[in-house]
């Protein structure tokens, strides 16, 4: 089982870094799918079968659909790609990435200098999840509720076409200027 | 055998790549994902160390996070929509100047 983990690991780093690399919108939503899914492998591995199940339907399943929705209406085609490499031909990238690698290196330091702490790997029910969730954390999910009500009420406003009004002499003119 | 240490770092790596993607990418979908892998990755963290002490604890807070990105991602992506229907590209530079 650690093998299998182990590999899980590999390919979500590697998909994860051809996600942030790609030009094409549509190759980065592939590659972000596959890191999702081995993500949910770890997640099985280590014992944390309902959260992998979710990591799969809602993450890979719903948010990267509703992204790929977006970009087909969006039509974006061969000028956008020729755009981004044109973005990413510069050497604008190699600083920030260099200063994130060097914090990234002192977190590896720090975290692998603490003892090592063995993962139980036992499996926690959906059951035990569920009871935890509507008693210890109720007002978490409460809360949640009205995030999500929130993020559907501001997307529904925010994606609205404006209705442009025009008074109808306006609209009358404007017809006789076309 | 798998360690809480092993996680972490694995979560630090993915935390860190999608905080490259968001700094060096001007597209806004592309920074909008790069977000959801830095969401993603703290999520990992949570549930390594939820599992490290056989509790639920740390799927809660999965599951929480995972509310979270559906409902940025929604008006993430209203947003971008607007952006192109005003300046018919994704630059988020496009965007910089106010009374746009």
């Amino acid at each position: 089982m650690t093998v299998f983990f182990y590999i899980a690991a590999i390919i979500a780093i590697f998909s994860t870094l051809m996600v942030i690399s790609r030009t094409n919108v549509i190759h980065a939503l592939l590659y972000m799918v596959v890191s999702l899914l081995s993500t949910a492998v770890m997640f099985f591995i280590i014992g944390a079968p309902f959260v992998a199940a979710l990591e799969i339907m809602i993450y890979a399943g719903a948010i990267i659909v509703l992204f790929v929705f977006v970009v087909m209406m969006l039509n974006l085609g061969k000028p956008a790609i020729e755009q981004e490499k044109q973005w990413l031909a510069g050497s604008g990238w190699i600083l920030p990435s260099l200063l994130s690698f060097i914090l990234l290196i002192e977190v590896i330091y720090i975290i692998s200098a603490a003892p090592a702490h063995p993962v139980a790997g036992v499996a926690i029910s959906p059951r035990i999840v569920g009871h935890s969730m509507f008693t210890t954390y109720l007002i978490g999910v409460e809360l949640s509720a009205i995030l999500l009500l929130a993020g559907i009420i501001g997307a529904f406003h925010l994606a609205r076409k404006k209705k442009q009004v025009v008074h109808r002499f306006l609209q009358k003119s404007q017809g006789a200027e076309k | 055998m798998i360690s809480l240490n092993t996680g972490l770092i694995i979560a630090g790596i993915l935390f860190s790549v999608g905080f490259i993607g968001v700094m060096i990418r001007r597209n806004m979908i592309f920074m909008l994902l790069s977000i959801e892998i830095m969401m993603n990755a703290a999520g990992l963290a949570f549930v390594f160390a939820g599992s490290r002490w056989g509790a639920p604890d740390g799927q809660i807070m999965f599951i929480f996070i995972l509310t979270m990105a559906a409902a940025e991602v929604a008006v993430g992506l209203a947003l971008a929509m607007q952006l192109y229907q005003k300046f018919k590209t994704l630059d988020t530079d496009a965007a910089s100047n106010m009374r746009g």
